[in-house]
């Protein structure tokens, strides 16, 4: 058991005396402190029974002391320095800012929010004008677009993530095929599970579940590489050099996920469909080249064209997220975390409103 | 002039217990970044309660250095002890206890930028002493952020709101909260204005003289050199090449230090220093004639 700072009390004439002993360090002191708080006002503070001394301890000795008042005695030369050192501080400071009432925090709160929402899509549309601006600019002159930047990005948000895309839609077609052929037996229709899975990937979820991985990969990487770049005053650099932040940063990483989306969708209907072929030889007891030939007879082409038309808008939708999230950043690390999450979340939401919005739409003009 | 060859043993340092003579015993460290080798067999030694300047070139490995005596980088090579405990043998667990006995500033202050100052300096002292009750840990943050000749108001604030002077105190404050025996300094005055970096020189000076710490300082600035250190550690070529006070290292021939010193700014810093040493002469009546 380690020694601890212990004190011990007087009464004579002066009024009481309080003496300390033990090492009185931080370490030691923990005790101590509550019990010397019960006590009333000293007359007197007795240091000469302390066997060591740090700042802590020569505060509580100043605070026993209600700031000199009462008198320190037996105190080492080393204590007299310290509390010299410490004795500067006279009152105690808030060391969290002022936290306001309940009843005030609330409605701040949702004042807060309000507007924040109000400058939100003022944001937004500033940052669509100054993309379209931008667009326009490029569009006048082709030599401005950023062919190296966008090829770049192109190979992080298309290439780069073949694999993972892949074996996700593999799986996901494994799955499709499996628990449809479960359902479709039951009706002995389990031949069209070929049907099921090879429509589902081609109109839905080979885009869909592209987007929501290309959100996660892309989307995030372009709102943390724009917000740290804001951090670290790059994007500031840019301006003083006469680059439009924009138009460099902004508008490759625009057109890689516009142009990219559509081919990876595609790319991940298309293993969708092996995986589900594959299974299916398993199961169903298909063969898996039957299985892609039927796929040729069941999936009219305008599935293909439903999901290839939704491709680069959920592209769209990823990057100007990303895009925007980032350039939002301006005081510390922490918003970067922040924004890039907000970046994801809206991206993911926002692409399946919009899937939602194309599902309806389709439908009414007939390609069901 | 290389007094690295102290008569030290290693194990005698280790029973001396709470207060070695020899708070850092570096020997025979090896780092390696892949092929490219930092230190080679690098020895030091600081006494208790100096001031030890490490200077060298960029890219000499003094920040490696230190991270490697923190424990924070684990060298390829050598011992490390500090305050009688071996760092390089040390398991995580139990180095704890020392850590309570050291402090560190980083660079850029490294405060962490969700908490308030004040409550950045009660971090440490949460963590290795939980008994101690809130009243108290909000006196000792007060009492600490004062200590660094912040305002009280400053213990509020975020670290975003603070200027890079204000940083440094705070991330000094924080490095003193636990009363450390040791204080490691990495380019305290780095960034800061000559009026602010020399306020943070005397600060350094006067609490390592109130408190007695012991104080470990990487630095570039050839004033606080001379303002502040005992003694100066010289790195290049992946070693100590030299250490000792200035007038000891000016006495070597080594074309760095002759370099470093005598350099303009290196006479710049002398001279201002004899200046002011002139200035205090006359101001106490005494005849002018300075060295």
């Amino acid at each position: 058991m380690r020694q601890l700072a212990e004190y011990t009390t007087r009464d004579d004439a002066g009024g009481t005396t309080v003496a300390l002993a033990g090492p009185l360090t931080v370490s030691r002191v923990g005790a101590l402190d509550q019990q010397l708080r019960t006590l009333g006002d000293v007359a007197r503070v007795d240091l000469s029974g302390v066997t060591a001394i740090d700042t802590v301890g020569a505060w509580i000795a100043w605070r026993l002391s209600r700031g000199g008042e009462a008198e320190i005695t037996g105190e080492s030369d080393e204590a007299r320095r310290l509390i010299e050192a410490v004795s500067g501080t006279s009152t105690v400071a808030e060391v969290a800012p002022p936290r306001p009432e309940l009843l005030e925090r609330v409605p701040e709160a949702v004042g807060t929010l309000i507007t924040s929402m109000g400058q939100g899509s003022v944001g937004i549309t500033g940052f669509l004008g100054q993309i379209i601006l931008a667009l326009g600019q490029t569009i006048r002159e082709p030599r401005r677009l950023r062919v190296r930047s966008l090829v770049r990005q192109a190979e992080l948000v298309g290439v780069s993530a073949l694999g993972i895309i892949g074996l996700m839609s593999f799986l996901v077609g494994i799955v499709i095929a499996q628990q449809g052929a479960v359902q479709l037996q039951q009706f002995g229709a389990e031949v069209y599970t070929v049907n099921l899975t090879g429509r589902l990937a081609m109109r839905e979820l080979g885009v869909l579940m592209t987007a929501i991985m290309v959100a996660g990969r892309s989307g995030s990487a372009f709102a943390a590489q724009i917000g740290t770049m804001k951090l670290t005053e790059e994007v500031d650099a840019m301006r003083t050099i006469g680059v439009s932040p924009v138009e460099a940063l902004v508008l490759p990483r625009i057109f890689a996920a516009v142009l990219m989306m559509p081919l990876l969708g595609f790319y991940a209907a298309v293993l969708a469909i092996i995986g589900g072929a594959f299974i299916s030889d398993f199961v169903l007891g298909i063969p898996f080249m039957t299985f892609l030939m039927r796929i040729q007879e069941v999936v009219p082409i305008r599935d293909l064209w439903v999901g290839m038309v939704k491709a680069p808008f959920f592209g769209l939708i990823v990057a100007l997220c990303g895009c925007y999230q980032g350039m939002n950043v301006r005081a510390n690390a922490e918003e970067v975390g922040l924004k890039t999450t907000m970046a994801v979340v809206q991206a993911i939401f926002m692409v399946i409103v919009l899937d939602a919005f194309f599902a309806v739409f389709f439908t009414k003009v007939g390609w069901g | 002039m290389t007094d690295n060859a102290a008569p030290l043993d290693s194990t005698m340092i280790a029973a001396s217990g709470d207060a070695p003579e020899f708070p850092i015993v570096v020997e025979g460290l090896v780092n390696r970044f892949g092929e490219h080798t930092i230190h080679e067999g690098l020895d030091l030694t600081v006494r208790k309660g100096e001031i030890l300047g490490v200077v060298g070139g960029s890219g000499t490995g003094k920040s490696v250095l230190m991270r490697s005596i923190i424990g924070l980088q684990v060298p390829d090579a050598g011992s490390i002890t500090v305050l009688g405990r071996s760092i390089t043998d040390a398991r995580d667990d139990e180095d704890i206890d020392i850590r309570s006995r050291w402090g560190v500033l980083f660079q850029g202050g490294a405060l962490f930028s969700t908490l308030t100052v004040g409550e950045n300096v009660e971090v440490p002292l949460k963590e290795f002493y939980p008994e101690i009750a809130p009243a108290l840990l909000h006196e000792i943050a007060t009492y600490k952020v004062m200590l660094t000749g912040l305002p009280e108001e400053a213990a509020a604030k975020y670290p975003s709101e603070l200027s890079g002077g204000m940083k440094k105190r705070a991330g000094l404050a924080r490095a003193l909260a636990l009363d450390p025996e040791l204080l490691f300094l990495d380019e305290p005055t780095a960034g800061l204005d000559p009026i602010s970096a020399a306020a943070f020189d005397a600060l350094t000076l006067e609490l390592q003289e109130t408190l007695g710490l012991t104080v470990f300082l990487i630095t570039h600035d050839l004033d606080t050199l001379y303002e502040i250190c005992d003694r100066v550690a010289v790195l290049a070529d992946g070693k100590v090449i030299a250490i000792g006070t200035i007038p000891e290292l000016l006495a070597t021939d080594h074309p760095w230090i002759q370099e470093y010193f005598n350099g303009p700014r290196g006479r710049a810093a002398r001279d201002s220093r004899e200046m002011a040493g002139a200035r205090a002469a006359v101001r106490s009546g005494q005849t002018g004639e300075s060295a």
